[in-house]
């Protein structure tokens, strides 16, 4: 099968739906005739022109509460933040409008409307460059929120994203934007809300959100030389989350650890391990553990930076301290 | 003041139907929230009847109109039945968002009604993208965003307008400039009270009619939905009003206007105003109007017997509609 990079397939997916679907407008800033600062949207320019690939001024709550009404009267708008921290300046627009329009119109208005843009730490972004924030939308009702990390992945998520007529936040962790793998030529969608097991195993399960995947996947490989043998599951979308997944998996494994590089309060590791605690108490044989970021902002300098977040030593060190308990 | 003189007798009754329909509608209302009918919040729109009822005579059901928190004049101008606004006040199942919003979340997509907002600001956006959305949809149909004075310091009315402008977008931009922010004064809240000069700065077409006068703003709207339609892009029109009752049912109306302003704008009264000159000039009668008033009169109490008759929605569902109901089923 052919190889490609993470974005390329996410470019794949939007390239074919708006070849599908007319109502397909894409905004923000540079994302016209320059392609995107991530390469999101090369090539779409030259065939769709201004009125569907549509460069912004710096006014993020503008246009989130313009792709509010379009999405109100019939289009499908995406927006590209480029980086997902600038979506902070619409907080408004979106959890008040965007996340209860379909209740407060009892289901007669859609929003089928994609957010989409780079989290994660990383490459010296610093703080105004490297959030996360998906626990925030996670505790909003309303939100799709999907955290792909593998290109096929990328690409069929995508695809649901851009069908389905809820808000989705569609989040591209910085890191992996180049990675390549497999992506089939032939159209495919990926539901939200289905997990998928990295890698599969018996002695412990950990749970990594986007990046972490590729840290506990490495820490995985270590610990198999020792003979001990990690089940690594990754959400995909951590709203709606698949906890049927991880329970099943508990079930086998009797141990969790969730690996996860944004803030730990309030956040994806305490939703998971609660649910686990509420459905799947009795397959525990220790306590749920979770590997978070520190609660601080993101340094610059590589030295703080690589301070902050979880990473092969890390969680290698947490399994085997699971392990033991 | 306008000229009435050119107006037909049935546009003539037509808006003075509009406007007492939103009159009598709030008035029922007022009393409804003193009897204790109305669970939550009410803002009424009396006084400033001119304004909705002006501006919606010029659109069509599929032209799509955001509205405030003071939104009941411009969702029973839009065409959502006064019975559907009495029964979303009263919290019932009948009612046009089906008791999921209430005063302040008025719901009706099929007549256009795209929603009336407790947050001051997004609708100005909203109908920017709704204008966005028509135009890449090659439509002739126009996003009406309705909004305060307190709206235009707030930064949705510049960033909803220079995106209007740059992409020469099919909205009207409509500020009811109605002397205060809840009680807050205009001209405490800006140096610059002239609403409408603010459009030149983004390069729109901007005007300033008596918001009093439902012929001006008539007028007004006719000419900006025409430049819309035709693709020359919005107008921002400001509306000089004012509200006769208290910001909202139950609250102290005191301390921050006097009673004798009140009283000089209830002098000023759209409706009356309009009835008396279109009698001058000979275009409708007296008993012509006497006829729409017993016709309000008699469907706003339906409206209301409708609303205190209607079942509350079934608990059980109280969280349908947070996301699409529709399952999409991928090979």
């Amino acid at each position: 099968m052919r190889e490609i990079t993470y974005t390329e397939a996410a470019r794949e997916a939007l390239t074919e739906q708006m070849a599908v679907d007319p109502t397909i407008f894409v905004v923000g800033e540079g994302i016209g005739a320059r392609g995107g600062n991530f390469n999101t949207t090369v090539g779409l320019y030259d065939k769709y022109g201004a009125m569907r690939l549509r460069d912004t001024p710096i006014s993020e709550r503008g246009f989130v509460g313009m792709c509010t009404g379009a999405a109100m009267t019939g289009a499908r708008p995406v927006v590209d933040f480029m980086f997902f921290d600038f979506i902070l300046d619409s907080m408004g627009e979106l959890i008040n409008q965007i996340a209860k329009i379909q209740y407060m119109s009892s289901g007669r208005l859609r929003m089928p409307l994609v957010l989409r843009g780079s989290i994660g730490i990383g490459g010296s972004a610093a703080t105004h460059h490297s959030g996360s924030y998906y626990s925030i939308f996670m505790n909003v009702p309303g939100f799709r929120v999907v955290v792909p990390t593998t290109p096929y992945d990328a690409k069929g998520l995508f695809k649901t994203a851009l069908t389905g007529d809820d808000p989705v936040l569609f989040l591209e962790h910085k890191m992996i934007l180049n990675k390549k793998g497999q992506v089939p030529e032939d159209e495919y969608f990926i539901p939200f809300g289905v997990a998928d097991v990295k890698r599969a195993g018996r002695d412990a399960t950990v749970v990594a959100i986007g990046n972490m995947l590729y840290k506990a996947l490495d820490a995985a490989d270590r610990l198999a030389k020792d003979g001990i043998e990690i089940e690594v599951i990754d959400p995909r979308t951590l709203a709606p989350l698949d906890i049927d997944t991880i329970l099943a998996s508990i079930h086998k494994t009797g141990r969790l650890l969730i690996v996860d590089e944004a803030f730990a309060p309030a956040g994806v590791g305490a939703e998971i391990g609660m649910q686990v605690m509420e459905r799947g108490f009795d397959d525990l044989d220790a306590p749920v553990a979770r590997l978070q970021g520190l609660h601080t902002p993101t340094p610059y300098s590589p030295a703080l930076e690589a301070a902050v977040v979880p990473n092969p030593d890390t969680i290698e060190r947490a399994i085997r301290a699971l392990l033991a308990e | 003041m306008s000229d009435v003189t050119k107006l037909s007798k049935e546009r003539s009754l037509g808006l003075y139907r509009t406007m007492l329909l939103i009159r009598r509608s709030e008035e029922g209302m007022a009393r409804a929230h003193a009897m204790g009918l109305i669970p939550g919040a009410c803002h009424t729109y009396v006084g400033e009847e001119a304004v909705a009822t002006g501006v919606c005579a010029n659109l069509r059901d599929d032209d799509a109109v955001f509205s405030t928190h003071r939104g009941h004049g411009h969702a029973l101008a839009k065409g959502v039945p006064a019975r559907e606004v009495a029964a979303e006040l009263f919290g019932r199942a009948t009612g046009c968002s089906k008791g999921r919003g209430g005063s302040m979340h008025l719901f009706k997509p099929e007549v256009g009604m795209m929603g009336t907002s407790g947050i001051v600001g997004p609708c100005i956006l909203q109908a920017t993208g709704a204008g966005y959305s028509f135009k890449l949809q090659g439509t002739d149909r126009v996003g009406v965003a309705f909004f305060g004075d307190g709206a235009v310091s707030n930064g949705a009315f510049h960033e909803g307008l220079n995106l209007a402008a740059i992409w020469d977008l099919p909205v009207l931009f409509i500020c009811e400039n109605n002397l205060y922010a809840t009680e807050v004064a205009f001209s405490s809240a800006t140096k610059n009270t002239d609403v409408a000069a603010r459009a030149q700065t983004y390069g729109l077409n901007g005007i300033a009619v008596d918001g009093n006068d439902v012929v001006a703003v008539y007028e007004a709207a006719h000419e900006a939905v025409e430049r819309a339609r035709s693709g020359q892009g919005a107008t921002l029109i400001e509306c000089r009003t004012y509200r006769t009752r208290a910001h909202a049912e139950g609250m102290r109306d005191a301390g921050y206007r006097s009673q004798e302003e009140i009283d000089s704008w209830k002098r000023r009264d759209p409706i009356e105003s309009l009835r008396q000159r279109v009698i001058e000039a000979g275009i409708a009668s007296a008993d012509e109007f006497a006829l729409v008033d017993a016709e309000i009169k008699a469907l706003v109490e339906e409206a209301v017997q409708f609303a205190t008759n209607s079942p509350y929605p079934d608990p059980t569902t109280a969280s349908a509609h947070v996301y699409s109901e529709r399952v999409i089923a991928h090979a």
